[in-house]
């Protein structure tokens, strides 16, 4: 009885000074007075941290981790959206060279499609700005600057991330960044034509966009840098009592290491982007190598750089990047198999010991992107060997999640559906990496279809599907509302049908030889005749995918309102987040959560229901009180 | 809501946020300046020749500069433990010349770049200026910004030490860790490019 007054008081004020989604400060129905006293104590206690803010500061500058989370995630599938978009673009060219791009052809200006007919210059701009924006903006950002924010405060059971005023900087850093990328279409020559890896010589060459791609790259750098540091600090300081390492979520694990690539592998791209910033506005030669000719003519600089530096710098970043891309992915769908299948997950602790190795080895594998350049045989064995060694956590990881599925009572929920699609496809996208990672069969795979087939495996039905699987599952908690389950069904089924239609084919005609990066889709190649016919199916495959995301987009918007409001815990989930209110407040907790078991305890024989919550005390005391 | 262990360290792990923060940043930028020193061996490695540094750099200058910035390291030093001995004043004179000396370090850094424009040694003349203007000057940002924390710790921001003296210790400590970073850049930048 005693504690009971003080906690729906604090309750009260927490949610009165909260924010909710639906974008309204809920003013509840205590006095004037009562919010008065919650903003005095929060003066008293720590007087920069005002909670009756302003609009602004509330929603757009906000020191709050929700919130910020909640920026990232709409920035990042914004930027999703544009880059799909962009393929959806070069995907007509690829069915139909040569004609005019109905409707849309008429607004993409003369210098870009003259008569509705995409140039070669602007596919490859197309095809360069997909990529960054896939991945520097879209995905990571969702997958950690997202999930990351808004989840792993809450799972940890912090009130907020270590260093708040860091994390809105990273976010407006992150932001600028993508300003300037997508500001990069307008200027003189268009956007950074090339490709996402920026490859010298040909990018020191290319026109202005390829600067301002460097300079919006060195805005993600810093953001990225921001942002790890912050979350490594705040699941190391900032766990509840009792939450010791091996009680953490996987998804804290997974992001925990995803802050360590972060942090340390995308420092040598900065290095490598002002290397190539200087050798386009200094005129240095560190990519450029002597005795370079162009069109115009022999160029006139000074020579000895080389062309492989850049490619080990970047990719240095890029490789610990791809995993930057799925670990965040791989702990969603731990915590919504584990949910799902009301079982713990299969072998935690060789999954923690997985993705810490998974994590170190992704150091040392960065160079198996370059088994053509010349770089020598010696050198390929080695990074051959650590590739096939790296493949071997996955592996483990893969197989625990479905060995968590055996025996379990599976509950199909929409969260699930895309989490239990992720597993196949991203095994699909796993296995076919094997021949690349090879030195033989990459000499007949290197730069076909098949390599795009393979990572798009990995990180579109993979990574994009978890983390559809995350925002069905987090959803209720930032909003207090489920999503639409039969909108979310028919987005589910068009999508895993659609976007198969798009990558599996890839595969056929990256076997036959067809070449990535070919802006008329390998018209020109005797080799490529017999499977060209796939070009135009991927593409309406591609098309049918954008279509069923306005299932997505239609729900995302109406369930905010109109959704179905549902209690704190709709999953019956065991980690600490589903603790708090939904939406939580400033300060996520109403009561400070203490941790007394690990995170995955469904089914424990003898419990009384068939989930115990993490912060639930062990049901002999709480019998005894 | 308040953030625990900003000012007192966390019991299992010994650290406060801000010390461990800084230490992580300062990983990182570890791999930065590692990615560039790195790339500095390969095109080294690589070129059909390469100059001996003192052709082109005046060792004298480059030793007064080390000698600089160690005797800011130093001071930087002097003005954290005259914090822990609560010698508020004494720390106000050392953190001034944490602030000076590497004031007087960049006017040096500039009478040298000066000498290089005036002798048309730029960047685009060959890869070893290249290499020396890219990273003296990366090194010369990072000596900005810490000449701007460590200015704002010995302005503004020392009012803190009157309200909250253990939170403005473990600040002006996280500032020496970036401090010292920097004065060991150089101390591997001066061989690398003068004397190698």
């Amino acid at each position: 009885m005693r504690p009971l007054p003080d906690e729906s008081l604090l309750l009260r004020q927490g949610r009165d000074i909260g924010w909710s989604v639906s974008g309204k400060v809920k003013k509840g129905v205590t006095t004037l007075d009562n919010v008065t006293t919650a903003e005095g104590i929060a003066h008293a206690e720590h007087g920069h941290d005002e909670h009756e803010l302003s609009f602004l500061q509330s929603y757009v500058f906000s020191l709050d981790h929700k919130v910020i989370g909640i920026q990232y995630a709409i920035t990042a599938l914004l930027f999703l959206l544009f880059g799909f978009t962009l393929m959806m673009l070069m995907r007509w060219n690829l069915a139909f060279p040569g004609r005019p791009i109905p409707v849309i052809g008429n607004f993409l200006g003369m210098a870009n499609a003259p008569g509705g007919i995409m140039l070669p210059e602007f596919y490859n701009q197309l095809g360069a700005m997909h990529g960054t924006i896939m991945v520097f903006l879209g995905v990571v950002p969702l997958a950690v600057g997202g999930f990351g924010n808004y989840v792993l405060p809450l799972q940890i059971g912090a009130p907020d991330m270590a260093f708040p005023r860091l994390n809105m900087a990273s976010y407006w850093s992150f932001f600028l960044g993508g300003v300037i990328m997508v500001a990069s279409f307008f200027v003189p020559g268009g956007a950074a034509n090339s490709g996402w890896t920026s490859y010298a010589p040909l990018s020191v060459l290319a026109l202005e966009g390829q600067t301002w791609w460097l300079i919006g790259m060195i805005f993600l750098i810093t953001s990225s840098l921001l942002g790890s540091v912050n979350f490594i600090v705040t699941t190391l300081q900032l766990r509840a009592p009792g939450l010791s390492f091996m009680r953490l979520p996987f998804f804290v694990w997974a992001q925990l290491v995803t802050s360590f690539l972060l942090l340390l592998a995308f420092p040598p791209l900065e290095a490598a982007g002002v290397l190539q910033l200087m050798d386009r506005v200094a005129d240095t030669s560190f990519f450029m190598p002597s005795g370079l000719v162009t069109g115009d003519g022999p160029l006139e600089i000074s020579g000895g750089g080389s062309p492989l530096l850049w490619q080990h710098l970047f990719w240095f970043l890029a490789h610990p990047e791809v995993y930057v891309l799925i670990l965040p992915a791989l702990g969603i769908v731990g915590e919504v198999v584990a949910n799902n299948t009301r079982k713990p997950l299969w072998g935690y602790r060789v999954l923690v010991a997985s993705v810490i190795f998974l994590g170190f080895m992704s150091f040392i594998v960065w160079a198996h992107h370059m088994f053509l350049t010349g770089m020598g045989t010696t050198i390929s064995t080695f990074f051959q060997t650590t590739t096939m060694i790296i493949s071997i956590p996955s592996v483990v990881i893969l197989s625990a999640m479905f060995l968590s599925l055996y025996g379990g009572s599976i509950r199909y929920t929409v969260p699930m559906l895309f989490a239990l699609a992720f597993l196949p496809m991203f095994g699909i996208g796993g296995l076919t990496g094997l021949p690349l990672g090879l030195t033989a069969p990459d000499i007949h795979l290197h730069d076909t279809y098949y390599v795009i087939g393979h990572f798009h495996y990995v990180v579109a039905p993979g990574t994009i599907f978890a983390l559809f699987a995350g925002i069905y599952y987090w959803f209720p908690k930032a909003t207090g509302r489920l999503m639409n389950d039969l909108l979310g069904r028919i987005h589910f089924w068009g999508s895993i049908v659609a976007i198969n239609c798009v990558f599996m084919p890839m595969f056929i005609t990256g076997l036959a030889g067809m070449n990535r990066r070919l802006y008329d889709g390998g018209m020109q190649y005797a080799h490529v005749q017999g499977v060209m016919e796939w070009n135009a199916f991927m593409s309406y495959g591609a098309w049918t995918l954008g279509f069923f995301q306005i299932f997505f987009i239609f729900n995302f918007f109406w369930s905010i309102r109109h959704g179905k409001k549902v209690g704190d815990n709709p999953w019956n989930a065991t980690t600490l987040e589903w603790q708090a209110p939904s939406p939580p407040p400033h300060g996520n907790f109403t009561t400070p959560p203490e941790v007394h078991r690990g995170p995955y305890e469904y089914s424990v024989p003898g419990a009384s229901s068939d989930f115990s919550m993490q912060g639930q005390a062990p049901e002999a005391e709480s019998a005894k009180v | 809501m308040e953030i625990p262990y900003t000012v007192e360290a966390r019991p299992d792990t010994g650290l406060n946020n801000v010390k461990l923060g800084i230490w992580l940043f300062l990983a990182s930028e570890v791999m930065l300046f590692g990615g560039l020193f790195s790339a500095y061996v390969l095109l080294r490695m690589g070129a059909v020749d390469w100059p001996l540094g003192s052709e082109f750099l005046n060792i004298p200058i480059g030793t007064v500069n080390t000698a600089i910035l160690i005797g800011s390291s130093v001071t930087m030093v002097m003005a954290y433990a005259s914090l822990k001995l609560g010698d508020f004043a004494k720390y106000k004179g050392y953190m001034a010349a944490t602030v000076l000396l590497p004031v007087l370090f960049l006017c040096i850094k500039g009478y040298e770049y000066y000498e290089k424009v005036q002798h048309d040694h730029l960047p685009s003349h060959s890869t070893f200026l290249a290499i020396y203007w890219t990273m003296t000057a990366l090194h010369g940002l990072h000596i900005i910004g810490g000449i701007a924390v460590n200015g704002y710790f010995w302005g503004p921001g020392s009012k803190m030490w009157h309200t909250k003296p253990a939170m403005f210790e473990n600040r002006i400590e996280a500032a020496g860790l970036y401090w010292h970073f920097v004065d060991l850049v150089w101390i591997f930048l001066f061989p690398v490019l003068y004397l190698l």
